[in-house]
C-alpha cells in the first residue's frame, strides 16, 4: 500500500484517531452480557482511560460520569493568570467522546457502592459496573489555614482547580495598583502539580514586569524545597531580578497559617502581611467522593496497586490521577495520562480474564517562566519488582546551562504538549 | 539433568527468536504499552497537533532507532556504532549526531530492545500531514530546490519513509526550522551528501534557500 493511498484513506476516514495507535488486540467479548466500565471524572485520567478502553475493545460499554459540561485544564491556566492566554483556550467540552463509543453522563456521581458494584448520580440514575475507574481529582483541607474556606477563596483565590477561580485571580491582578504585594502560599507535599505555584509566580512577574513593575511577589512556602527549584530560581533572577522572593517554610514556621480575607492580611507564625492579592493554595486530599466511597486511608489519599491502580480497599475499583497514592510518580497531568493508559490496559485484560503485561510509565512536565523561556522535567518509569514503587529508569531536568534557543524551543514544545494532551483527552 | 535440558531448550529458543523478533518474548512491554507513553507530546496515533513537536508515525524504523540511539548515548559515536555492530537488526542504522531539548533525557529511559519495539510500532502507523498555512511563493521556489538537491534522498517530495531519511513533507514549520537551524549550526550532523547538496543549493539559490525549502515541505500533503 503506497503512502499516498494510506493518507487518502485516512482523510476519507475523517478521523486521525480511528487509525490511531493499535489497540490491545482483543477480540470482542462474545456470549456473555456486555461488560460495563464506569469512569468517574472528566479530567486527564478519566477521559483518557475511557478512550483507551473503548479503543482497545469496542464491545465494552464505557460510561463517563462528569458533572461539569466543560473542563478547564489546570495546565496552561498559569498563562491565563499571567495574561498571555485567554481562558477560552483552556476550556474543552466532551462532545467528541461519543464518536469513540463513550456514553457521557453529564451528572454528578454522588454515591459509590463497592459491594453492589453501583454508582449513583445526583438525578437518581444508577449505573452498574464490572469495573469502576475513578479519577476524581482533589479537594482542599480548608481547616489547615485559619480563616480560609470556600467563601474566603472568593476573595483570596486558590486557583488550583481551573475555571472560575483562575479568572478571579487574573481579575484581581489586573485590578491591583502598581507597587502592590502579592502573596502566593504553596502547600506542603503532596499536592497537585508540584511545579505549578512556582510557574505561577513567574507568570505573574511576567505580567508585572510589563504592566506593574513596582509590584512584588512573595512566596510564603510551607516547604523548604520545591520542584525544579534550581531552574526556577535561575529563571526568576535572569528575567525578573528580585521581583519574586521565595521564603522557605523553615523561616516562617511552615508558611501561611491564617488569613483574614476582610482585612486582606496573611499570617505566618512570625509575621502578618497586608496584601493586595493573596493566592492561597491549601493542603489537599482526594476529592470527597473517594472518601465517601471508603477508598482513602489516613493520609487522605487512595492506596492502590501500582501495576493496575486497583484500590487496595475495594476490589474492581481503580483510582488514577491526583487522588491516588502513586509512589514514584508526581501528581502531574502527564502522570495522570500514563496512569490512565496503564489502568485501561489492566482493566481490559481483567475483563478478558487475562493477566496484564509489563507496564511502562512516563512523565513530561513543562513550566513556562517567560514567553521565550521554558523548562521541563521528564522521566520514564517501570513498576518495581515488589510493586511498592514506580521506579524511574531515565529522565531529568532541563540542563542549567541550556542555551537561550533551547529554552525558547521548550516553550513551543510545551504548547505542543498542551495541544496533544488535550487531543488525547477530548479529541 | 533437567536443568541442562531446560537451559539448552532456552538457548535454542533464544537462537531461533533472535533473527526474527525485535525483542525476546516477555522482555519488553507490548508495542502499544510502550508507544502510548509518547502520545501526550507526539499526539494521538503519533500524529502531532503541533505547533512544534513532530509527527513520528510513518517515519522509518531505521530513522527512529538512529535518532533514539543518538539521544540515549549523548551522541557517543563509538558506543552507538558498537551497538549497531552487535545487532543484526540494526544493520541499516547509521549514526548521526543530533541535539534535542527533552528527547535525550527521555531516550535514556528505554532499552535498545524497547526502542526497536517503539520504532516498529510508529513506522507501521500512517503519517498525516499537518494542516498549516505556507507562503506559496516560497514553497514554489522550495519545490525547485528540492527537485534539484534533495529529492534523491528525500524521495516523493520528502514524504517517503522508505528512503530512511526523515519524513519532511507535512511536518510542522517550527520543527523544520529547528532541524534546519541545527544542521546549519553543526548541532546536528549532516550526511556527507547532504552537506554538499546544501552548499550547492546555497550557491545556486542564495540565502533564502532553506526558508524556501521549509515552506515547500510544510505545504506537502
Amino acid at each position: 500500500m503506497s503512502k499516498l493511498t494510506r493518507r487518502n484513506f485516512l482523510k476519507a476516514a475523517g478521523s486521525t484517531f480511528a487509525l490511531g495507535s493499535a489497540g490491545l488486540g482483543f477480540p470482542h467479548i462474545v456470549g456473555a452480557a456486555k461488560k460495563k466500565v464506569v469512569v468517574i471524572g472528566g479530567g486527564v485520567g478519566g477521559t483518557i482511560a475511557a478512550k483507551y478502553i473503548a479503543k482497545a475493545d469496542s464491545s465494552i460499554q464505557v460510561t463517563l460520569v462528569e458533572a461539569k459540561p466543560y473542563h478547564h485544564t489546570c495546565f496552561m491556566s498559569n498563562e491565563v493568570i499571567g495574561g498571555d492566554r485567554d481562558i477560552s483556550t483552556i476550556k474543552f467540552g466532551y462532545d467528541k467522546l461519543a464518536a469513540h463509543g463513550i456514553n457521557v453522563v453529564q451528572d454528578k456521581a454522588v454515591m459509590v457502592d463497592p459491594v453492589a458494584h453501583k454508582v449513583k448520580t445526583a438525578d437518581g440514575t444508577t449505573l452498574g459496573y464490572d469495573r469502576l475507574i475513578m479519577s476524581p481529582g482533589i479537594t482542599f483541607k480548608w481547616e489547615t489555614i485559619e480563616g480560609y474556606d470556600e467563601d474566603a477563596a472568593e476573595t483570596m483565590p486558590h486557583a488550583w482547580i481551573a475555571g472560575h477561580q483562575t479568572a478571579l485571580l487574573r481579575k484581581q491582578l489586573e485590578a491591583m495598583d502598581d507597587g502592590g504585594l502579592v502573596v502566593l502560599a504553596p502547600p506542603g507535599n503532596p499536592f497537585r502539580c508540584p511545579p505549578g505555584p512556582y510557574e505561577r509566580a513567574a507568570q505573574i512577574a511576567h505580567y508585572f514586569k510589563h504592566h506593574k513593575p513596582k509590584s512584588k511577589i512573595l512566596i510564603l512556602d510551607a516547604k523548604d524545597k520545591f520542584s525544579k527549584q534550581g531552574l526556577f530560581t535561575q529563571g526568576y533572577k535572569k528575567r525578573y531580578g528580585d521581583m519574586i522572593e521565595w521564603v522557605p517554610g523553615a523561616d516562617t514556621g511552615g508558611g501561611v497559617k491564617a488569613v483574614d480575607a476582610k482585612a486582606m492580611t496573611v499570617s505566618t507564625d512570625f509575621d502578618d502581611h497586608k496584601v493586595s492579592v493573596a493566592n492561597i493554595i491549601p493542603a489537599q486530599k482526594a476529592a470527597q467522593i473517594a472518601h465517601d466511597a471508603d477508598l482513602t486511608d489516613d493520609s487522605g489519599w487512595c492506596p492502590v496497586d501500582l501495576g493496575t491502580f486497583e484500590s487496595k480497599k475495594h476490589k474492581d475499583i481503580h483510582i488514577i490521577g491526583d487522588a491516588g497514592i502513586i509512589s514514584g510518580l508526581p501528581k502531574s497531568g502527564y502522570a495522570a495520562s500514563t496512569e490512565a493508559k496503564v489502568c485501561a490496559s489492566a482493566v481490559v485484560h481483567h475483563l478478558h480474564e487475562k493477566e496484564p503485561g509489563i507496564n511502562s510509565y512516563a512523565n513530561a512536565c513543562y513550566s513556562i517562566i517567560a514567553p521565550d523561556y521554558g523548562i521541563s522535567v521528564v522521566a520514564v518509569y517501570k513498576l518495581g519488582e515488589d510493586r511498592s514503587k514506580i521506579k524511574k529508569i531515565g529522565g531529568g531536568l532541563t540542563p542549567s546551562d541550556a542555551t537561550p534557543e533551547a529554552l525558547r524551543r521548550e516553550v513551543h514544545y510545551a504548547y505542543s504538549w498542551f495541544n496533544n494532551m488535550t487531543a488525547e483527552m477530548f479529541g | 539433568m533437567l536443568h541442562k535440558v531446560a537451559r539448552e531448550a532456552l538457548l535454542f529458543c533464544v537462537f531461533m527468536l533472535l533473527p526474527f523478533s525485535t525483542a525476546l518474548a516477555g522482555e519488553t512491554a507490548s508495542p502499544s504499552m510502550l508507544s502510548d507513553t509518547c502520545l501526550g507530546c507526539h499526539g494521538p496515533g503519533g500524529i502531532s497537533d503541533g505547533p512544534a513537536t513532530p509527527t513520528i508515525s510513518g517515519m522509518s524504523e531505521v530513522y527512529i532507532i538512529a535518532a533514539m540511539l543518538a539521544y540515549k548515548y549523548d551522541n557517543d559515536e563509538d558506543k552507538v556504532e558498537a551497538i549497531i555492530e552487535a545487532d543484526p537488526d540494526l544493520e541499516d542504522v547509521e549514526f548521526f549526531a543530533r541535539t534535542s531539548t527533552v528527547m535525550d533525557r527521555i531516550a535514556k529511559g528505554y532499552s535498545e530492545a524497547e526502542i526497536k519495539v517503539i520504532a516498529k510500532h510508529f513506522a507501521n502507523l500512517p503519517f498525516v500531514a499537518a494542516e498549516q498555512d505556507v507562503n506559496k511563493k516560497q514553497a514554489k521556489a522550495g519545490a525547485e530546490i528540492h527537485e534539484n538537491h534533495c529529492e534523491k534522498c528525500h524521495e516523493n517530495g520528502g514524504s517517503s519513509a522508505e528512503d530512511d531519511a526523515g519524513v519532511l513533507a507535512g511536518q510542522w514549520i517550527p520543527y523544520l526550522e529547528y532541524t534546519m537551524a541545527d544542521f546549519e549550526s553543526g548541532d546536528r550532523a549532516m550526511p556527507k551528501k547532504m552537506k554538499k547538496q546544501m552548499k550547492d543549493a546555497h550557491a545556486a539559490y542564495g540565502d533564502n534557500s532553506v526558508a524556501d525549502l521549509i515552506q515547500f515541505y510544510a505545504g506537502q500533503k
